[in-house]
C-alpha cells in the first residue's frame, strides 16, 4: 500500500515536473512588435492633432487611474506641435483635476481624517500622480508597479509599435504548455509573457467627443500618438529646424566646394 | 620636510573621496527581530536595498540542511562575512539556524523574489520564487532552478542580542 | 619646419601688440603661413574637425551645466527639463550627446589615418603619444558624461565598470569604495563624476595644445610618408588648407546635423530613458558604441582581473607603435604587405565593436561571439607587436618618389610661389 502510494506520488511529481520543465523550455522572449506606421514617424512626420486630443482623453479616462505622467503639465496641452488645446480648454481640463494643496494658512497639509488637502489644478501644475509613493502603487496593483508613461515610447525599442502591440493583444490565447502566472495576464509582446496589467483598453470603453468610433485599435493608436508626444514634445520643431539647417549646410558646402576647387588650382597644383 | 608638507596637503584631498560620515552612518542597519514568528519573514531596507530576515520553522531548517551541496547550481556560500571559497552548506550561510538573513535582490536581474510560506507556497523549494523570470530559491536562499546564477547573497551581520541584529 | 617668423606688422595696433603679446604673430605663423606639404588628402582634415568637436562639446557642455543638477534624486528630471522647458534645450542636449559620438567617429578616423601613413614614426613619436593620452582622456570624459543623465544604462554602466576595480587583489575593494564615495554607485559617485566631466575637457584642450605644438616642430607628415625637401614641396596653410578644412568640416556637420535633427537617439540606448533603479538590472548592459571594442576585449577574458589588464594594455599599447614598427618606410602606400595587415586590423576593431554590442552568450553564424572576440583581440595585439616588428624587417617596400613636389606637380618646373 505504502509502496503503491509512493509510486503514484513519484509519477505525479514526474508528470508535474516535466510539465513545468516543458513550460520553462518555451522561449518567452517578447514577440517583435506589430508593424504599425504612425504619421509622426519619418523625417516629415507630424503629430495628428485630433489623435493627440483623443489620446489625451484615453490617457485621462483609462490610464491615469494607475499610471502617472509626471513630465507633462497642463500648460503643455496648449503647446505648438502638441495637442494644441485652446487656453480655455486647457484651463478647464486643469480645473477638473485635483492636486495636493500646499500648507494652508494654519500650516496644515492634511485634514482631520488624515487625507491630503487638495485644490483644483492650474496650467502650471504637472499632471497629478494616482498614488503618493511606490508602496501605495504596488499595494493597489497586486505588488506590481505601474510605470510612469512620460518617456515610455522612448524607453523601449520601437516604442510606439511596442505600446500599440501591448494594448491590442489581450485577446490572444496563450499557447499550449504555457501556464499564466497567478495574478498576471497573458501578453506575448511583454518579456516573459506575464504582464501585471489587466486589459486596459476595451471596445467603446471611451466615448470620443469628436464622435470617432472608439475601437480598441483606435484607442490604442490615439493613446500611442499622445504618449509619443509626451515623450518628445519638441519633435515637430526639431524636424522643421533640421530641414532649414540641412538646406543651408548643403548650399554652404556647395559654395565651399567651388572655392576649394579654385584655391586648389591656384596654390596646390602650381 | 618638503615631502612631509606635500603629503600633508595631498592626504585630505585623497581622503575626502572616501565615504563621508553621512554615508558611513547609513552603512549599518539595526533591526528588532523579536516579533517575527516562525515561518515569517520581514523585509528591511539596508543601504537602499531589500534584505530578507526570515525566522525558519524546524521543517525549513531540516530541508535546508539536508540538501546535497555538491548538486547545487551554485556551490558557493556567497556569505560576505566568511571566506569566499566556502561551500554553500546551510551552516555557512547562517549564524543561528533559526534565522536566515539574505539579500532580497535576485541574482539574475535584481527583482525582489516572493517568499514562500506553508499557506502560500511559491516555487518548489519552499524558499522564494522570483516572479520576473522564474528563479526558485530554497529555504537557505540558494538558487535551485531558473536563470539566476548565484545564491542569494548573505550580508555581514551579527546578533546584538537575541532580539536585535545589526547588518553591515 | 618651424623656421623664422615671416610676420611683418603693418598697422600701429599690430606693432603695439607685437611688442607686448605677439598673438597676431603667433596666429600668422601657425595658421596663415605655416608651410604644409601640398599633397595632404581629405583624411588630413580630421585634426581640424576634432578641434571643432572639442569646442562644440565644451560650449554645449557649459550651457547644459547651467541647467543640469548633479543629484541622484534630481538629475534625470533636470535633463528632462532641459529637453522640454529650457529654450532650445532639446537642441543643445542633442548636439552634446551626438557630438560625443561624432567626436569619437572623427578620432578613430584620425588615429587610423596616423597608423596608415606612419605618422607615429620618428620624429613624430611625441605627437603620437600625446594623441594616445588625449584619446584616454576622451574615453574617461565620455564615461563620466554618460553617467550624468542617471538613467538605467548610466547607473548600471557605472556599476559594472567601477566594479572592475574591485578585481585588483588586496586593495581592489578599497579602491572601489574610494571611487564610489559610498558602498555602491550612488549620489556621491554622481557628484564627483560631474566634477571630473567638467574638468577633463580642459585638460584635453591643454594636451591638444601640446599636440599641435609638437606637430609644428617637424611639420605635418603626408600620404607619401617622405620628408619635405624644399619649399616647392609645401604651400602656406592659408588659403588652401583653411578652405579645404572648412569644406570637409561642413560635410562633417551635415552628417552631424542629420543625426541631431532626424535620428537623435540613434547612438543611445532606450534603457537610458528609464530613471536609474538600483533594484532593477536591465537585461543587457551595454556601453556607448565607441567603447564597445574594449568592452568586447574585457568580456573575452574569463578572469575579471586579467580582463581589466588586457583592456588597459590595449590602449596603452598604442603608445609603443613608434618603437615596435621596424620599417624605414612610413606610408602604407609603399608597404604592400603591411597594407593588408592594416586593413585586417581595421576589420578586427570593427568586429570587436560588434561583439561588444551583443549579449554575452550570443552567437554569430553559429560561433559564440566570445570566441570571435578572442580571435579579434589576439589579432589586435599581434598587429601592434609581432606584425609591426617582423613585417618591417622582411617587407620589400615599393620605390619612393623623389619628392612631394615631383609627385604632385610632375616634372614641370615649379611656378614661383
Amino acid at each position: 500500500m505504502r509502496l503503491a502510494l509512493r509510486i503514484i506520488l513519484a509519477a505525479g511529481l514526474a508528470v508535474g515536473l516535466t510539465g513545468a520543465v516543458s513550460a520553462q523550455e518555451i522561449d518567452t522572449h517578447a514577440r517583435a512588435p506589430k508593424h504599425v506606421e504612425y504619421k509622426f514617424e519619418g523625417p516629415f512626420g507630424k503629430y495628428d492633432r485630433a489623435a493627440l486630443q483623443r489620446g489625451y482623453q484615453v490617457y485621462k479616462e483609462v490610464c491615469a487611474a494607475c499610471h502617472s505622467l509626471k513630465q507633462i503639465a497642463f500648460r503643455n496641452l496648449m503647446d505648438h506641435g502638441g495637442p494644441e488645446f485652446s487656453e480655455a480648454q486647457a484651463r478647464a481640463l486643469a480645473a477638473a483635476a485635483k492636486v495636493p494643496a500646499g500648507p494652508n494658512d494654519k500650516g496644515e497639509t492634511h485634514n482631520d481624517s488624515g487625507e491630503v488637502l487638495t485644490r483644483s489644478a492650474v496650467l502650471a501644475d504637472y499632471f497629478p500622480a494616482p498614488f503618493p509613493n511606490e508602496e501605495a502603487a504596488r499595494t493597489a496593483n497586486a505588488g506590481a508597479l505601474p510605470p510612469d508613461l512620460s518617456l515610455m515610447v522612448k524607453a523601449r525599442h520601437h516604442g510606439a509599435a511596442y505600446v500599440y502591440s501591448l494594448l491590442t493583444s489581450y485577446g490572444e490565447k496563450p499557447p499550449a504548455g504555457f501556464a499564466v502566472a497567478k495574478g498576471k495576464y497573458y501578453n506575448p509582446y511583454f518579456a516573459g509573457w506575464n504582464i501585471g496589467m489587466p486589459q486596459p483598453v476595451t471596445n467603446n470603453g471611451v466615448s470620443y467627443s469628436d464622435g470617432t468610433k472608439a475601437s480598441i485599435e483606435q484607442q490604442a493608436h490615439d493613446v500611442v500618438t499622445f504618449l509619443a508626444w509626451a515623450a518628445e514634445p519638441k519633435m515637430e520643431q526639431r524636424k522643421q529646424m533640421g530641414f532649414a539647417v540641412l538646406i543651408f549646410l548643403l548650399a554652404f558646402a556647395g559654395v565651399l566646394g567651388l572655392v576649394y576647387k579654385k584655391v586648389k588650382g591656384e596654390y596646390a597644383l602650381k | 620636510m618638503g615631502a612631509v608638507a606635500a603629503g600633508a596637503v595631498v592626504w585630505p584631498l585623497i581622503q575626502q573621496m572616501n565615504p563621508s560620515a553621512a554615508a558611513l552612518a547609513l552603512a549599518t542597519t539595526e533591526t528588532d527581530i523579536g516579533a517575527i514568528q516562525p515561518g515569517q519573514q520581514v523585509i528591511i531596507k539596508h543601504r537602499g536595498q531589500p534584505l530578507f530576515v526570515r525566522r525558519r520553522t524546524p521543517e525549513e531548517i531540516k530541508s535546508a540542511q539536508a540538501v546535497d551541496v555538491a548538486a547545487l547550481p551554485d556551490g558557493l556560500a556567497r556569505n560576505a562575512g566568511k571566506d569566499a571559497a566556502l561551500p554553500a552548506s546551510d551552516a555557512n550561510r547562517t549564524i543561528k539556524a533559526e534565522w536566515l538573513v539574505v539579500s532580497g535582490v535576485c541574482t539574475h536581474l535584481g527583482c525582489t523574489p516572493t517568499v514562500s510560506t506553508p499557506s502560500a507556497p511559491e516555487g518548489e523549494y519552499g524558499g522564494w520564487l522570483c516572479h520576473c523570470h522564474g528563479s526558485a530559491y530554497d529555504t537557505s536562499g540558494r538558487i535551485r532552478k531558473g536563470p539566476a546564477p548565484e545564491n542569494l547573497h548573505v550580508p555581514v551581520y551579527s546578533f546584538m542580542s537575541d532580539t536585535r541584529i545589526k547588518v553591515g | 619646419m618651424s623656421g623664422p617668423s615671416t610676420y611683418n606688422p603693418k598697422s600701429g595696433i599690430e606693432k603695439w601688440l607685437d611688442q607686448r603679446l605677439p598673438l597676431p604673430r603667433f596666429m600668422h605663423d601657425t595658421i596663415l603661413t605655416f608651410p604644409t606639404p601640398r599633397n595632404l588628402n581629405f583624411w588630413y582634415t580630421f585634426g581640424g574637425i576634432l578641434t571643432f568637436c572639442l569646442g562644440v562639446q565644451i560650449i554645449t557642455g557649459i550651457v547644459l551645466a547651467m541647467h543640469y543638477v548633479a543629484n541622484a534624486g534630481l538629475a534625470f528630471d533636470s535633463v528632462e527639463k532641459i529637453m522640454r522647458d529650457v529654450n532650445y534645450g532639446w537642441l543643445i542636449r542633442y548636439v552634446h550627446a551626438n557630438g560625443a559620438s561624432m567626436f569619437f567617429l572623427a578620432v578613430y578616423i584620425h588615429m587610423f589615418r596616423g597608423i596608415y601613413y606612419g605618422s607615429y614614426k620618428a620624429p613624430r613619436e611625441i605627437i603620437w603619444i600625446l594623441g594616445v593620452l588625449i584619446y584616454l582622456l576622451m574615453t574617461a570624459t565620455a564615461f563620466f558624461g554618460y553617467v550624468l543623465p542617471w538613467g538605467q544604462m548610466s547607473f548600471w554602466g557605472a556599476t559594472v565598470i567601477t566594479n572592475l576595480f574591485s578585481a585588483i587583489p588586496v586593495i581592489g575593494p578599497g579602491i572601489a569604495t574610494w571611487l564610489w564615495g559610498d558602498f555602491a554607485v550612488g549620489d556621491a559617485t554622481l557628484n564627483r563624476f560631474f566634477s571630473l566631466h567638467y574638468l577633463l575637457p580642459f585638460i584635453i584642450a591643454g594636451v591638444v595644445g601640446l599636440h599641435i605644438w609638437a606637430l609644428h616642430v617637424p611639420g605635418n607628415n603626408n600620404p607619401l610618408g617622405i620628408d619635405v625637401k624644399s619649399p616647392q614641396d609645401t604651400v602656406p596653410f592659408h588659403p588652401y588648407y583653411t578652405v579645404k578644412d572648412a569644406f570637409v568640416l561642413v560635410l562633417f556637420i551635415i552628417v552631424f546635423a542629420g543625426f541631431v535633427f532626424f535620428e537623435p537617439e540613434f547612438f543611445g540606448s532606450p534603457d537610458n530613458n528609464i530613471p536609474a533603479n538600483p533594484l532593477v538590472t536591465p537585461p543587457d548592459i551595454v556601453p556607448e558604441w565607441y567603447l564597445l571594442p574594449f568592452y568586447a576585449m574585457l568580456r573575452s577574458v574569463p578572469d575579471k582581473l586579467l580582463g581589466v589588464l588586457v583592456m588597459g594594455a590595449a590602449i596603452v599599447s598604442l603608445a609603443v607603435l613608434p618603437w615596435t614598427d621596424t620599417s624605414r618606410v612610413r606610408s602604407n602606400r609603399f608597404r604592400p604587405t603591411m597594407k593588408w595587415f592594416f586593413w585586417f586590423f581595421v576589420v578586427a576593431c570593427v568586429t570587436l565593436g560588434y561583439c561588444g554590442s551583443q549579449p554575452v552568450d550570443a552567437t554569430i553564424a553559429g560561433i559564440p561571439a566570445v570566441w570571435i572576440a578572442r580571435l579579434a583581440s589576439l589579432y589586435y595585439f599581434a598587429f601592434i607587436y609581432p606584425i609591426m616588428f617582423f613585417v618591417g624587417l622582411f617587407e620589400t617596400p615599393k620605390p619612393l618618389p623623389a619628392s612631394i613636389a615631383q609627385s604632385v606637380l610632375g616634372d614641370k618646373p615649379a611656378a614661383a610661389e
